[in-house]
């Protein structure tokens, strides 16, 4: 009798499944959490720096993905392969995110939060419309035809699209991080994330850095949008659910915490394979939540703990 | 100034009564016309579909007015439509009923795209006792509400996939095994009803039963479990991107399955989008050029796609000739009815049993369409172009089912 996964394997076949079928699909499993969350972590990093540097939440950081997913999936329709988006792309959504900046973020830069959260709603939305006007209402896909990695005799199958995607990522948030570290811009940005007004008299043009910080935002956007192109689907209104991934990994991780960042991903996205298994598809995504709710709660039970030590 | 106030005030009320008073006159018949009313969605998430639509009925206007309008009690009438757009948007589209009804008059009324849409419009049509035809709402709560004066030409949600589970019986010499994975949405999950019966009717066992949340883009889960279980049938729904993402991600994961059966491979253009890799997949349609109805207007299917090709430059998908066909259905019904009076236009569309090129249509009880069935095409390749194959039922089929379908290794 082959085994059931209605409900979740827990409620049914959980024995036989741990014991003849599991160690294969745990190593599946994790094998896809962690690529799938390399990616999300890359566009969660995106977020968190401009959290940091200019304390805003970007509501419309997966319109953005979907934007840059758009230029890899034109660059596919016109013949060139679409893995060369992860090139084009951030250069076009830079430029994207400094003209957004310019037009509507410098004016809510130093307001509070929720002015910002506002303004950036107002950008999700528009950009929607705009690519679903532009773009057109179908969901599209770029081939990569980058084949399959099978391992343990086909029984662990990774897609190398899925595979090319982590490794962009990584290379794309090791430059990052050395370009941060070295380079006066990213002295610039991280001066600016610690004290804006003393960066400022100290003569950093931080009017600059904020365009600057969009744009690297923007453009990380791009890399990771043309990624999806390659191994999931676009549409003009998917975006969301990238949003809400992202601002998920920046609250697990905090902010201006590159490695907090890539394992909260990678940790996120396994859960949420292992949830699929053991609780069934429907519940993954609210597994995920209630898993935040539970660090929140965590988190501001160890702070008043903290408090009640110093008094 | 006192004097110009009132000279202004009398003028805008002046205005005011004519606009009312032609709007009432606007009503239903304007001299040699019929006036039906739309809110489709030419904005928006669904607006390709929305479009398709619209352009499948202003063909059938243009086509039934060209061959002679609408005869009743001896005259001759021509069909119009008033189009609104409801942005993809359920809200706007109850807005837009209410509109099309108090405001513009209207008395018959023609369905939106989606079923939720038709969901959203059904009870203010339903209310103000205007029959509505429509031919792109499937899911079956529409027709288990008692609505009526809503009559669907299309078959409900829960016929899509049946078919496929039946022949999947009969290729296997009995119950077979199916794994399932459904989008949690309102069609989705009517088409997930439909599998459940016919895998109790046929004594099937499901042994997985995946609810896909609806912003998820990524199944490899769901498909790490069909390769553990090895299921004889996999069945998957949910839109154009649940299909997208389906084949490829089974192409990508070399997953195995004798059969694999979805919807929406027309909406997302699976063959062309996917090639190769689609190949073999068993999708459910409303309709197919193949099909051999005819009717007097539009010929057969091969000639509707031919003069619909000729008239907006693209090969008509179903959701274009269904809505042809609610025009062809209404016109039928009003020269029953022989009058243009609403309620008698209703009792004649209760009645209607006629063949059009896109099928038989007979309204049930709850107003869905009981004479047609689903019928299931396969995507074939030649070299690296791939189309849709008709293969059941097996009086249209031009090619014969491939099953169980090569495996991966060997393609």
């Amino acid at each position: 009798m082959p085994p059931k996964f209605i409900g979740g394997i827990f409620f049914t076949n959980f024995m036989d499944l741990l014991i003849f079928k599991a160690p294969i699909l745990m190593v599946q499993a994790s094998m896809d959490g962690i690529l799938l969350g390399i990616l999300f972590a890359l566009i969660a990093y995106g977020m968190a720096l401009q959290w940091g540097v200019m304390n805003i939440i970007n509501i419309a950081q997966g319109e953005l993905v979907i934007m840059g997913g758009y230029v890899a999936y034109f660059m596919y329709v016109i013949g060139i392969h679409p893995a060369f988006g992860v090139i084009v792309s951030p250069i076009i959504m830079y430029f994207v995110g400094v003209g957004l900046y310019k037009l509507v973020i410098n004016k809510v830069v130093d307001r509070d939060l929720f002015i910002s959260i506002l303004a950036t709603f107002g950008i999700s939305i528009l950009t929607q419309q705009l690519m679903n006007f532009i773009f057109g209402a179908d969901v599209v896909v770029a081939q990569s035809n980058f084949g399959t990695t099978m391992l343990f005799d086909n029984s662990v199958t990774l897609p190398n699209s899925k595979i090319f995607s982590a490794l962009v990522s990584v290379i794309v948030a090791i430059v990052l991080v050395i370009y941060m570290k070295k380079s006066k811009l990213g002295r610039a940005i991280r001066a600016t994330a610690q004290n804006s007004r003393a960066a400022k008299i100290l003569g950093v043009d931080t009017e600059k850095v904020y365009a600057a910080t969009f744009g690297i935002n923007a453009a990380l956007c791009g890399v990771a949008g043309s990624l999806i192109a390659i191994t999931f689907t676009l549409h003009p209104y998917v975006g969301l659910p990238y949003t809400v991934r992202s601002f998920m990994i920046v609250i697990v991780a905090g902010l201006g915490n590159l490695p907090g960042v890539a394992i909260s991903g990678m940790g996120l996205g396994v859960f949420e394979e292992f949830a699929d298994y053991l609780l069934g598809t429907e519940f993954r995504i609210g597994a995920v939540f209630l898993l935040l709710v539970l660090i929140l709660v965590y988190r501001r039970f160890k702070l008043s703990r903290k408090r009640e030590y110093l008094k | 100034m006192n004097k110009l106030i009132k000279f202004i005030l009398t003028f805008v009320s002046a205005i005011a009564l004519i606009l009312t008073s032609t709007s009432i006159s606007f009503a239903k018949v304007v001299g040699d016309k019929i006036i039906l009313g739309a809110a489709v969605s030419l904005t928006g998430k669904y607006s390709t579909n929305g479009k398709h639509t619209q352009n499948g009925y202003n063909m059938a206007v243009e086509r039934i007015n060209s061959m002679g309008g609408v005869k009743v009690g001896g005259k001759t009438y021509k069909f119009d439509i008033i189009y609104y757009d409801d942005e993809s948007n359920s809200g706007r589209a109850a807005q837009l009923a209410e509109r099309l009804i108090k405001q513009d008059g209207v008395q018959y009324m023609l369905g939106p795209y989606s079923s939720g849409l038709t969901k959203a419009m059904a009870p203010v049509t339903e209310e103000n006792k205007i029959p509505m035809v429509e031919a792109n709402g499937a899911s079956r709560s529409l027709f288990t509400k008692g609505y009526k004066y809503l009559f669907a030409v299309l078959s409900p949600a829960n016929q899509y996939l049946e078919v496929a589970i039946d022949l999947a019986v009969e290729k296997n010499g009995g119950p077979v095994d199916i794994a399932m994975a459904f989008e949690q949405d309102a069609f989705s999950q009517d088409v997930r009803l439909g599998i459940v019966d016919a895998a109790k009717r046929t004594g099937s066992k499901i042994i997985i039963d995946d609810k896909l949340p609806k912003e998820l883009n990524d199944m490899a889960a769901t498909l790490a479990k069909v390769k553990a279980t090895k299921p004889d049938v996999l069945v998957v729904s949910g839109h154009s991107k649940g299909a997208l993402t389906a084949i490829r991600q089974i192409s990508e994961m070399k997953v195995d399955v004798p059969m694999l059966a979805m919807t929406h491979c027309d909406a997302s253009k699976l063959a062309k989008q996917h090639g190769k890799n689609s190949e073999y997949a068993l999708c459910a349609a409303q309709w197919h050029k193949e099909l051999t109805y005819s009717d007097d207007f539009f010929g057969n299917g091969i000639k509707f796609d031919k003069d619909f090709n000729a008239l907006y430059g693209y090969a008509p998908p179903y959701q274009a000739a269904e809505s042809a066909a609610a025009l062809l259905v209404y016109k039928d019904a009003f020269e029953r009815a022989n009058s243009t009076d609403k309620e008698k236009v209703r009792d004649a569309l209760a009645k209607t049993d006629m063949e059009t090129f896109y099928g038989n249509v007979k309204f049930g009880d709850g107003g869905q369409n009981t004479a047609k069935p689903m019928v299931l095409f396969q995507v074939r390749c030649e070299g690296d172009t791939c189309a849709n194959k008709l293969v059941a039922p097996t009086k249209w089929a031009s090619h014969k089912l491939v099953h169980p379908i090569p495996s991966w290794s060997s393609r």
